[in-house]
């Protein structure tokens, strides 16, 4: 896997793409953005999470949100569906305020946040994809039964639809919660580890599917510690840590100046000809969710 | 005595027609809430709500006002108080709630010891006495109830996405913060419309036990809810039946069959039956 990370282009380029990344891109610009951050700060209490971020994400982007444990990559997605207030800056969601366009978005919580005990089916869950579209006493109609099994197909889960979600593995898991977002119709996908904890095949999978909703023009942004994932797979990539270090091309951006910058110093490139990458996060290892990988790949492991 | 006779017999009694109708409404209604109150681990703000409820009844008979509105306005204010403490609050939240539990039942037994005379009817909010329910005591029970349930069926499906995911719920647009303050002022209202059948210290087996049973024995929402109700109203009749031939306290004979069933689940339950897992764990070992 590691050998397909090569930074040999961007070890060359490295001071050119560091000036041709995005560091802030002024809120005016994207006028028809489906994202805009212009000088964002928030925190929980008195903890800073997130410093002074601007950027603008295009319609369509699929863009990888990557950076340490507590880098604020949660808190980034947080802020843009509304679901918390930033403490000073603006912040526009599809043209409006975070929050105004609710039935547009479609958030995928990290697999810890859900208690998988719970009693529902897989069906109903990707259901409640609908119900920000339904009313009050509205039962999901006919239309809405036909996006589900569509979405449930499209994540390849048409025959589990009355499994309970406790018995699913975690990467059917991940493929029912990708799924009621895929059945929201949103225009705007913000996706805490979608593809965190889940095997070679299912990542392919969401991947594609997430690709192909890009393509179709909705907006995709997703938190992975994936590096090698938002390399290959995501179009854009902004690196996290309490501040937006970098955002841009995917390719420009996971450069290893950026990368060591966005780890603190614990990103070591291997001397060699076939460039390897080592990111040292033991010192977050403590507080680092169940299922989540570390990359000591090197080169020609 | 006949089987038939057996049944019919008791119900030519009116205080046993008011009982049975007054324990499958409680029921129902603690069913259908405890869903909820299982699924979203409530069921220690359930006992807090219903012990706040005392000093609420206490002041009520005190100053002449009929006692369900007394102890509706301090259980339902109660509920949202714990809401807000949770939402906002820097303290532990179990222990913001055990603080405001037993202040708050403790300000209700001072205030009762100041009364002089006869207060059977409030001992009776203690312990319960769904036999001693009166007619209008019971249509404000059926009022109150259906229009909880009603509430509770018209939000049936946010309350579902909102108890799951809230995170997801909320982003989507559902208002997740209002429908927790409408599920915690309805659990107030239902506890207190429970409180004369079952007593301020049962009310929260009303509420946990058929929707525990049930989540030990289903694994869907609808399913849960439908059992729950079942396991209930099969308790009250059972229960209240019980009470009649043993002479045993009605709402500590209610619950005591809840509790039978919940135990006969864990042990015999499909999904953690303790048998069950037992007689895997021997087939495995064999």
């Amino acid at each position: 896997m590691a050998n397909d990370l090569t930074l040999e282009d961007r070890a060359a380029t490295a001071t050119a793409a560091t000036n041709a990344v995005n560091r802030a891109v002024p809120a005016a610009a994207g006028e028809a953005a489906a994202v805009v951050l212009d000088g964002v700060s928030a925190g929980y209490g008195r903890r800073t999470a997130l410093a002074d971020v601007s950027l603008s994400i295009a319609p369509g982007s699929l863009l990888a949100v990557i950076g340490p444990n507590g880098a604020g990559k949660s808190t980034f997605l947080k802020l843009i569906a509304g679901l918390m207030r930033p403490s000073s800056g603006r912040i526009t969601v599809l043209g409006g305020a975070p929050g105004s366009a609710a039935s547009s978005i479609a958030y995928l919580p990290q697999a810890e946040a859900v208690d998988w005990e719970f009693p529902v089916t897989v069906r109903e869950v990707v259901t409640m994809g609908r119900y920000a579209h339904l009313g009050f006493w509205h039962a999901p109609g006919r239309e809405d039964r036909d996006l589900v099994a569509a979405a449930l197909e499209t994540v390849g889960m048409a025959d589990a639809g009355e499994r309970q979600i406790g018995a699913l593995s975690g990467g059917q898991r991940r493929r029912v919660f990708l799924a009621r977002a895929i059945a929201a119709d949103p225009e705007l996908y913000l996706l805490d580890e979608p593809v965190t904890g889940v095997d070679a095949r299912t990542q392919e999978d969401l991947m594609d599917v997430l690709e192909a909703e890009a393509r179709s023009g909705k907006t995709v942004i997703a938190t992975t510690h994936d590096l090698i994932c938002a390399a290959q797979r995501f179009h854009q990539a902004a690196l996290l840590n309490g501040r937006l270090v970098a955002h841009g091309s995917a390719d420009l951006v996971l450069d290893r100046r950026l990368l060591s910058e966005t780890y603190g110093g614990h990103v070591l490139v291997l001397p060699g000809d076939g460039e390897g990458l080592v990111i040292d996060d033991a010192h977050h290892h403590d507080e680092a969710p169940k299922g989540e990988r570390h990359y000591h790949d090197g080169a020609g492991s | 005595m006949n089987p038939v006779g057996f049944l019919v017999d008791p119900m030519t009694y009116g205080f046993m027609q008011r009982g049975l109708i007054a324990a499958l409404l409680v029921g129902v209604v603690c069913a259908v809430m405890g869903t909820f109150v299982v699924l979203k681990g409530l069921a220690f703000i359930g006992d807090a709500v219903s012990h706040a409820a005392f000093p609420g009844l206490v002041i009520a008979f005190i100053v002449g006002a009929p006692l369900y509105i007394g102890g509706a306005i301090a259980a339902v204010a109660t509920a949202l108080a714990i809401g807000i403490v949770s939402r906002r609050g820097r303290l532990r939240f179990d222990t913001a709630v055990g603080v405001l539990f037993a202040g708050t039942f403790a300000f209700g037994v001072m205030l009762f010891s100041t009364i002089k005379g006869y207060v059977t009817d409030l001992l009776g909010y203690l312990l319960g006495n769904v036999l001693g329910i009166s007619v209008g005591d019971l249509v404000q029970v059926a009022f109150l109830g259906a229009i909880v349930l009603m509430i509770v069926l018209a939000v049936r499906k946010e309350l579902l996405f909102a108890t799951f995911d809230p995170l997801g719920a909320a982003a989507s647009g559902l208002p997740v913060a209002g429908l927790e303050y409408l599920l915690l002022a309805l659990l107030g209202v239902t506890i207190v419309v429970s409180i004369q059948a079952v007593g301020i210290i049962m009310v929260v087996a009303m509420l946990v036990t058929p929707a525990a049973t049930a989540q030990l024995l289903v694994v869907r929402f609808g399913r849960m809810m439908a059992v729950a109700v079942a396991l209930a109203a099969g308790s009250a009749v059972v229960g209240l039946y019980l009470s009649f031939y043993l002479t045993l306290a009605s709402g500590a004979s209610i619950v005591l069959v809840e509790t039978l069933l919940f135990a006969v689940a864990l042990i015999l339950g499909p999904k953690t039956g303790l048998l069950s897992r037992a007689v895997q764990g021997a087939a495995t070992a064999a």
